[in-house]
């Protein structure tokens, strides 16, 4: 049975992490990720974990930590956002090619600069290609469904890859709202216990993690974390089934929200898809066929299926809440187009880059949106495709 | 789906954001579905700061600011000067100030809104229940009485659950409390 | 069933890499016979040597064995011939030679 509760995202996160006890959490404080550790330490203080808490100098140091900690044998968790996942940079690419199932969890926070506290995705973005699984949440919901996935993806045996779960940082990290929680027997049921077959403190079998690879090796070595990636995708699909089976709540790489014959859509992630899903809710009861598709998944990207959710589709936005300044659009358009590359009846795509730095998103923003892409579909011609949408602006605006 | 959508108005460090976060309670325990957040940035002491509720009886899964509120709970009178309390606030619905002076009086600082507008002297009776200036507890009452998001006596009898349990070795505060709630609902209702 | 080191060349294919290239044993550079690459080398003299037990220390690749506190004869398999022995031996009892 669910317990009705209310809390923040971070309480929620916080709160699978004691549940599942991990062995070792790392911290070093950030804003807007700061709560979780705070939680959990009093968890510590009040004898609700069992968990080494370590206190240390950076996130650099944090990461280091756990990759330590995982790789002699541990459960190993930190948490952070923005210029703390940025300094954790190096250390995620050792995490992920050392195959260690470390799950840190990432309040999204913009990166500086101007210098910023609140919401948008440029920190994950920016390590989307280090190797880390990353699961995004709408809601507090997700943040503590998503996380109490997390271990048993990261640690299946032919997948062994450490996870990103994201939230968004204030939006969803700060917010108090409903959420089912599960018990902490059934919790701990569900994620099992860890028992990996070599660590570095298992004394009859000595061990060496993090070995140079020459040229001979490194590609082999490459192809075989990317082959991990793949795997990913299956284990994240058998784990979200399972998760349904046990705590009744659906899981996949994205949700589709009255896709089946929607002409126009969105894609979209976060905590701005709940607000969009209004817009296509307003919009449907004025008899537009409109839909829109959340990604959860994003490493691994899901991208044959994404296409063919999309493939019937006349026109399509992509939502981008982080610049990727690559003068063509940000790295969900990127995805999204490159999945949907060799569809032979392709929909109009373009790319929208959005809620930048905390800049606020509204139902009326989507409703822009979908005005606009009407009329990529009336007059047939894509027009720009790289657009800002949300900025004061002295230009004639796009949308 | 009927949301009911409030927006707080406080200065940094004076509860503005808790007694968003205490109505969302009060409603949880109503068995609603609630939201509450502040509008994020740098924690700055006595500069102004807004809050949010989202109050429903389904999950509402936007996560936008309010700019349309039903009802404004105004914690500071002196922001009435510097911020547009009303901007955006339904013309059936309300605003609710902390301030020993009469509604009428506070209107023509309100940017010509024509819906109603409530005071509640939260200091005198935070101070004559509480011995102290908590205006939170008044505020949280005055927003309840008036929106009626959750229903009163019900609210009333949820608060008397919450307070026994966190003052159970206080019964004085206990009493302090919920005399203020129940002193600041009449003073609501005598201006409705 | 961990796969030795030994089982793993240049000739593997990527499936057959242990996973992250974790190492399972331990003195797998024992696999590895560095003495080949020496174009110097040490030659003890155990007649001049009296076991003072600065060499091993300094010795990179722990190519000089000690046995019962006394040295024995360089591992030429591993001694990369770098010559610190050569340099560190107060009693001239490691000479420096040209391999060929």
């Amino acid at each position: 049975m669910s317990i009705r509760d209310r809390m923040s995202g971070n309480e929620a996160i916080a709160t699978a992490m004691r549940q599942i006890n991990p062995d070792v959490f790392a911290m070093f404080p950030i804003t807007p990720s700061t709560e979780i550790p705070q939680y959990f330490a009093k968890y510590v203080a009040d004898g609700k974990v069992d968990t080494e808490f370590i206190c240390v100098e950076s996130e650099h140091s944090s990461m280091s930590a756990c990759i330590g900690a995982e790789a002699a044998g541990c459960r190993a968790i930190t948490a952070t956002s923005s210029a703390g996942l940025s300094f954790m940079n190096e250390t995620l690419f050792v995490a992920a090619s050392a195959r260690l199932p470390i799950v840190l969890a990432v309040a999204c926070r913009a990166l500086t600069g101007p210098i910023n506290i609140n919401h948008d995705y440029s920190d994950s973005m920016a390590e989307r290609d280090s190797g880390f699984i990353q699961i995004y949440a709408e809601n507090n919901q997700e943040a503590y469904d998503n996380y109490l996935q997390a271990h048993r993806i990261a640690e299946t045996a032919d997948v062994r890859l450490p996870v990103m779960i994201c939230e968004d940082g204030f939006i969803t990290s700060h917010a108090l709202e409903n959420i089912e929680l599960e018990s902490d027997e059934d919790v701990k049921a569900f994620v099992g216990e860890y028992n990996p077959e070599n660590y570095l403190l298992k004394e009859e079998n000595p061990l060496a993690v993090g070995p140079y690879g020459v040229s001979g090796y490194y590609m082999e070595a490459r192809v075989a974390q990317a082959e991990a990636m793949k795997n990913a995708k299956r284990a994240i699909l058998d784990v979200a089934a399972d998760f349904e089976k046990t705590f009744g709540r659906k899981y996949g790489f994205f949700e589709e929200y009255k896709m089946e014959d929607a002409e126009l859509a969105i894609v979209i992630m976060g905590s701005s898809a709940g607000t969009a899903k209004a817009a296509v809710d307003e919009l449907r009861e004025a008899g537009q066929k409109v839909g829109l598709i959340k990604v959860r998944v994003f490493r691994p990207f899901p991208g044959e299926e994404l296409a063919k959710a999309l493939s019937h589709v006349k026109a399509v936005a992509v939502m981008d809440k982080s610049e990727g300044f690559s003068a063509n659009g940000g790295p969900l358009f990127a995805e999204t187009a490159s999945a949907c590359i060799n569809l032979s009846e392709r929909p109009k795509m373009i790319d929208i880059v959005y809620g930048l730095g905390g800049r606020d998103f509204t139902v009326a923003h989507t409703k822009r949106v979908f005005k606009h892409l009407e009329k990529i579909v009336a007059t047939g011609e894509v027009g720009e495709t790289y657009i800002h949408l949300g900025q004061r602006d002295d230009r004639e605006e796009v949308l | 789906m009927n949301i009911m959508e409030i927006r707080w108005h406080g200065r940094g460090g004076q509860g503005a954001k808790t007694a968003s976060l205490l109505l969302a309670d009060a409603a949880f325990m109503a068995g609603k579905f609630v939201q509450s957040f502040p509008e994020y940035g740098p924690e700055r002491s006595g500069a102004p700061i807004t809050a949010y509720n989202r109050i429903s009886d389904e999950r509402c899964s936007i996560h936008s600011n309010i700019y349309e509120p039903d009802y404004v709970v105004v914690v500071d009178e002196t922001l009435l000067e510097s911020v547009d309390v009303t901007a955006g606030l339904k013309k059936d619905g309300a605003i609710v100030i902390n301030s020993a002076k009469s509604g009428e009086e506070l209107r023509p600082l309100l940017n010509g809104y024509q819906g109603k507008v409530y005071t509640i002297d939260a200091g005198t009776l935070s101070r004559k229940h509480l011995g102290n200036y908590f205006p939170n507890t008044p505020m949280l009452a005055a927003i309840v009485a008036i929106s009626e998001c959750v229903e009163p006596d019900a609210f009333m009898k949820d608060m008397e659950e919450a307070y026994s349990h966190k003052f159970a070795d206080k019964p004085q505060v206990v009493k302090g409390n919920l005399g203020c709630l129940e002193e600041t609902m009449q003073s609501v209702k005598a201006q409705m | 069933m961990n796969k030795r080191a030994s089982e793993i060349n240049e000739q593997s294919t990527w499936q057959e890499l242990t996973t992250g290239c974790e190492i399972y044993e331990a003195g797998t550079s024992k696999l590895t016979l560095t003495g080949e690459w020496r174009s110097k080398v040490p030659v003890w003299d155990a007649e001049k040597c009296r076991h003072c037990m600065l060499c091993t220390p300094f010795c990179p690749d722990s190519s000089i064995p000690v046995t019962d506190g006394k040295r024995g004869d360089f591992d030429y398999d591993h001694c990369k011939g770098c010559g610190i022995c050569y340099k560190v031996c107060p009693f001239g009892a490691i000479e420096w030679k040209e391999v060929h």
